[in-house]
């Protein structure tokens, strides 16, 4: 569990640095890379490339939907169409980039399974 | 090998997920870049600290400090020690507020939106560039370089759009670049002279030459003259009639031998809408409280968000103006100074004509004209399709124009004839924003006088009043100087007497200042009466809000610019008003009728209509639900009339109805016995499609019965959901026709035929109200907001007010440092 924890955590952090300065997509390399080299399983790896990244967009979004940025949001879930809901837009933008970034965690536990079938005890923090 | 297929597997769901979501789809947006917090549309959300009270902003190139002050409705208010950084602070601030907007509009004017949007734009912009409004804003650019002032404005207000461009990151980008997935491009002085074509386009594009000639071919030049007359019945032109001429007028053309054009069956789908129109009007000091005169102006156009108009203050040495500008063009164009105000309407002249072309050969090189073979010219346009390579797309010009379609191939707008070449005063260069500049800098009758000189197109009545006690109205503009009905049908384009010959002189144009009755107005309507000597056209708009204007203005004493201001929201119909009580008489009948055709029982759907128009005043409100009944059972009526003499589906050919005047002219003829068929009626009245003869009562209880049923079916049995703005429905769009990005189904006053001119989607787009004085007091609002984020409050502030009619005090500073308390910010902006 707490390995999860370490790898969620390592990739919301470095997603939220990441995509300060470069594209949205640089958090694919980045789940792909840190799974590769922290996962202790396949579905938490998912989970955490999941979280991680899908958290990066939910905060900040959060945030902004109450700063500035609510009114637009409004219009913009009009136009998605999702009825206007703010919320519902929310969820949908951050699950968007946690799925990507959750698959690509997924194939760096994949391939870091395919190097060495038999992992041993997760690596040290 | 096989244990890293499930990795790549998976791995290439991702990187295909990863593209999908990064690139543009068809019409969907890249939806992970258009999403991201960090890029995409949150960060383009407005807070308090988008917009400090004090702040210094660098930008490079200005000359000396601008002091802007902002206001509570965010109109700046520009003081600078230039011309030069006066414009440049217009261009840099206009474009922090509505840089997508200007920026699409000059690409919608220029034929280039398949560059955004890809090959669905490809027949928009291909017609564009046949009409010739590239060709026209290059000629009109030309005139304008050659004057210093106008080049020093083009040029400053340019490079201050271009320091805005220039300081934005992609993520700053306006919200609708991130949703169309491109990038804003170096602004030039072409893309302003590209807005003021566009704007002709909207106000002088329409033509109907090809339906007139085909109504002359079917019917003959009797009829024609008779059903399309020069003149209207009603009318209560601009200049008043009897208005003595200070000029001694030139010849004009001898009118050659008649010209038979070949029948063309090519049909309008795209063309401006004949309803845009505008009202002015100025009263002199004598009917005013305060003895000075008061003006107003309210431009009717399609309403959309962001908003047209965009208010600014421009205060620099030898000018001090207020009043509305286009977004991408400089200098304001209707407003006040200290001293004067002006505003302007359209003008319905005939100054787009199509002449048939006799090429020598297929090969379309060489055209017959004045007894030999001409050259055309070609030229290759090249148009950018996003996603596919770029169109050629080559176009004929001859002396008269542009060929605007050269070979039978998916005509985009039949309006347009085939084998003819389009002139147009918009095709010419002419120097607008001199005009305007000059206008921003009048103090005296003089001044708007010489200021109207450069301007050309599209001709607008000018209106004008000072502080001097001076008012104004003149049609303004470069006509060209024609015989009688010159290019009311399609010319002769081989006979050099069908040429435009030259110019009425600009000293010659319609025009009236300080009338004996004490106003000055225009709604659209002719320009002059029958005395004046030159032919500008013929198809104007119905004298409805022209006559109402004017017959509350001869009331007005004492008046305030309240009492303007309730002028321009009058709701009164003049059309229902001449039309309603005929109607209502015919439908009852008397006793002589009453047993071959009984009036509809009052119990009966039909009866209750009737009885509720019977107790209506006339007035567009927004709950009148004999409004509604009128307007559809009117227009059905007219559709009945017409329909089997003048339409495509009747005749198989492209026609247009008679006007509205001289329909009802026609019906209010009839006398009583033939409107029920004992007496000889006009022969336009039976619907030849039938065996039966119809009479004006078959007509009109067919489409009484047409309207209470269709309403009806629409909105039940008859109640308060008949109320007209229910059915009016008036929509304010995005321009991009964005869902949730305008406003639908407002509920406000007046129809397109009432002063308050609100249709469903046109209407007042700018009212202003100036009470001239020792101190200028002025008033105005328009329908939306100064910003075009739609993520700003400002984006459609102004809505509320303008719905309910009521106008801002606008707030017009005399220097920089000058206290209100209306006053919002301070900014400076520096080199």
């Amino acid at each position: 569990m707490k390995s999860f924890s370490v790898l969620l955590l390592l990739i919301l952090v470095s997603a939220v640095l990441a995509q300060l300065f470069l594209p949205w997509w640089s958090v694919v390399p980045l789940c792909l890379g840190l799974a590769a080299w922290r996962s202790t399983s396949i579905g938490g790896a998912f989970l955490a490339g999941l979280l991680g990244a899908g958290l990066s967009w939910w905060l900040p979004a959060v945030w902004l939907n109450t700063h500035g940025a609510g009114l637009l949001a409004t219009r913009v879930a009009t136009l998605i169409p999702l009825g206007g809901n703010t919320g519902l837009l929310v969820l949908v933008s951050g699950l968007l980039l946690g799925l990507a970034g959750g698959l690509a965690a997924l194939s760096g536990a994949l391939f870091r399974w395919a190097f060495a079938p038999r992992p041993a005890a997760p690596a040290k923090a | 090998m096989l244990r890293f297929l499930p990795g790549t597997l998976v791995l290439l769901v991702t990187l295909t997920l990863t593209w999908v979501l990064n690139t543009k789809q068809g019409d969907v947006p890249p939806v992970a870049r258009l999403l991201s917090p960090y890029r995409g549309f949150w960060q383009n959300g407005e807070t308090e600290a988008d917009f400090p009270e004090q702040q210094t902003l660098h930008l490079p190139g200005l000359r000396q400090p601008v002091r802007v002050r902002f206001d509570d409705r965010r109109v700046p208010h520009i003081f600078a020690l230039n011309d030069h950084d006066l414009y440049y602070a217009q261009g840099y601030l206009t474009a922090r507020d509505r840089l997508w907007q200007m920026e699409f509009m000059t690409r919608v004017a220029a034929g280039r939106i398949s560059e955004v949007v890809g090959p669905k734009a490809l027949e928009y912009d291909r017609f564009q560039r046949r009409m010739g409004l590239p060709f026209g804003a290059e000629n009109s650019l030309r005139s304008m370089l050659k004057n210093d002032t106008t080049r020093l404005v083009l040029e400053s207000y340019s490079a201050g759009v271009n320091a805005y461009i220039s300081s934005l990151s992609p993520k700053d980008y306006p919200f609708e670049y991130k949703l169309l997935d491109y990038a804003p491009e170096p602004w030039q002085p072409l893309k302003c002279a590209l807005l003021l074509k566009l704007m002709a386009w909207d106000l002088s594009g329409r033509s109907d030459d090809l339906r007139l000639s085909n109504i002359l071919s079917k019917y003959g030049s009797e009829v024609t003259r008779d059903l399309f007359p020069d003149y209207p019945f009603r009318e209560d032109p601009i200049v008043p009639v009897g208005t003595p001429l200070d000029f001694k007028p030139l010849p004009v053309p001898a009118t050659p031998p008649s010209f038979t054009a070949a029948l063309s069956g090519k049909v309008p789908q795209r063309e401006p809408d004949a309803e845009l129109g505008s009202n002015n009007f100025a009263v002199a000091g004598r009917r005013s409280a305060s003895g000075l005169p008061l003006l107003a102006n309210d431009p009717h156009l399609q309403l959309n968000l962001p908003s047209i108009w965009y208010q600014v203050q421009l205060h620099a040495p030898g000018q001090n103006v207020y009043g509305v500008t286009i977004p991408g063009a400089p200098a304001v164009i209707i407003g006040f100074t200290e001293q004067v105000a002006w505003g302007v309407t359209n003008v319905g002249g005939d100054v787009l004509d199509w002449y048939q072309l006799k090429f020598k050969n297929s090969s379309k090189r060489e055209y017959w004209h004045a007894g030999r073979w001409k050259p055309v010219r070609r030229v290759v346009e090249r148009i950018v399709v996003r996603g596919l390579p770029d169109r050629l797309d080559t176009v004929l010009y001859t002396h008269h124009g542009p060929v605007v379609y050269d070979q039978q191939e998916k005509p985009f707008n039949p309006q347009t004839p085939t084998q003819h070449a389009m002139r147009w005063t918009a095709h010419e260069g002419a120097d607008e924003v001199l005009a305007f500049v000059k206008l921003n800098h009048a103090r005296t009758y003089q001044d708007y006088d010489r200021a109207l000189h450069t301007y050309g197109s599209p001709a607008q009545n000018f209106i004008f009043a000072s502080n001097q006690n001076d008012i104004a109205i003149r049609p303004n503009g470069r006509y060209p100087l024609k015989w009688p009905e010159q290019g009311k049908f399609i010319l002769d384009g081989s006979d050099a007497r069908a040429d435009w010959q030259g110019w009425i002189p600009m000293t010659q144009t319609p025009r009236v200042q300080n009338p004996a009755r004490g106003f000055v107005s225009s709604a659209n309507q002719h320009s002059a009466g029958p005395d004046y000597p030159y032919y500008i056209g013929w198809d104007y708009a119905p004298w409805d809000r022209g006559h109402r204007i004017n017959q509350q203005l001869a009331k007005m004493r004492r008046a305030t610019a309240d009492t303007l201001r309730l002028l321009q929201n009058d709701n009164l119909g003049i059309n229902a008003q001449t039309m309603l009580p005929w109607m209502l008489e015919t439908m009852v009948g008397n006793k002589m009728t009453d047993r071959e055709f009984p009036p509809p029982l009052p119990n009966t759907p039909n009866g209750e209509a009737l009885g509720v128009l019977r107790n209506w005043d006339y007035h567009y409100t927004t709950e009148a639900i004999a409004a509604t009944i009128f307007e559809l059972w009117y227009q059905d009526l007219v559709k009945r009339l017409w329909e089997d003499d003048f339409s495509k589906a009747a005749t198989g050919l492209e026609m247009r109805y008679p006007s509205r005047d001289r329909t009802n002219q026609l019906l209010l003829s009839q006398p009583f016995a033939a409107r029920y068929g004992s007496y000889p009626a006009s022969p336009w009245i039976d619907d030849r499609r039938t065996p039966k003869k119809e009479n004006v009562h078959d007509l009109l209880a067919a489409s009484l019965h047409f309207a209470v049923d269709s309403l009806t079916r629409k909105f039940g049995p008859l109640g308060p959901k008949w109320g007209w703005a229910n059915q009016k429905s008036t929509d304010i769009n995005h321009l991009a026709q964005l869902p949730g990005f305008g406003h639908q189904d407002i509920v406000c006053a007046g129809s397109p035929g009432t002063v308050n001119a609100t249709g469903p989607r046109n209407g007042p787009s700018w009212r202003m109200v100036v009470a001239l004085g020792p101190q200028v007091k002025a008033y105005g609002i328009f329908p939306g907001g100064q910003s075009g984020n739609p993520a700003s409050r400002y984006y459609d502030d102004m809505l509320e007010s303008w719905r309910v009619g009521k106008l801002d005090e606008l707030v017009f500073l005399r220097a920089a440092d000058e206290n209100h308390p209306r006053l919002r910010a301070a900014w400076r902006l520096e080199q």
